[in-house]
């Protein structure tokens, strides 16, 4: 499934309204997700999942081909933690309450 | 953030009703899930692919007891962030 396929249920979900509207949600949402994130905000969908911006450390790494060594600058990365409802049912299993959350130590800077 | 975050900004931007914007916010998790599920792919241009990878048993130990144990395949779901997010991430 694309952004395209999602839009295009949206839409049929929500006969009121047009396909532009359900393309202006789909996109909110995600762009919403994207600048919490650039803020360094960490996001919670319960059922779904949950979200966290983590710190890398600069270090030097090699070129795989060449094994010249390169430095490798600092970075932010996004991290997705799939909740417990979503992780049982793609598994297939039976699902129960209460989300998977993060542990102390996953969670912020380095 | 929280799903009511995600909510509140939308209902700013595109003016539907506050509840209108809640049950879409909802159907387009719902939707992405019941696809999850199904072992599809999900791929969200700008922001990120969800997918499915299938796990082979393996052998591990439970660090307490050191017992060996098999742990059973599975399927487990992962994240890929779209080189677009990593971008705005590390763009302040």
């Amino acid at each position: 499934m694309t952004k395209r396929d999602l839009i295009e249920e949206v839409a049929l979900q929500y006969p009121r309204f047009s396909r532009r509207d359900a393309e202006v949600m789909v996109n909110a949402v995600f762009d919403s997700m994207t600048d919490a994130l650039a803020k360094g905000e960490r996001i919670e969908i319960r059922g779904f999942g949950s979200f966290i911006v983590k710190q890398r450390s600069a270090r030097e790494g090699r070129n795989p081909r060449t094994g010249t060594l390169v430095s490798v600058a600092a970075k932010k990365v996004p991290l997705f933690k799939v909740g417990k409802e979503l992780r049982l049912r793609v598994d297939g299993q039976p699902i129960d309450d209460n989300d998977q959350e993060w542990d102390d130590d996953d969670e912020g800077e380095e | 953030m929280t799903k009511a975050d995600i909510v509140e900004r939308i209902y700013e931007k595109v003016g539907f009703s506050k509840k209108e914007a809640t049950d879409i916010v909802e159907s387009i998790f719902e939707i992405i899930k019941g696809r999850l599920e199904n072992g599809e792919k999900v791929k969200i241009s700008g922001f990120g692919n969800f997918v499915i990878n299938a796990k082979r048993p393996r052998k591990g130990r439970n660090p307490q007891t050191g017992e060996e144990i098999v742990i059973s395949g599975r399927r487990v779901l992962s994240f890929k962030p779209s080189p677009v997010l990593k971008k705005s991430i590390n763009t302040l």
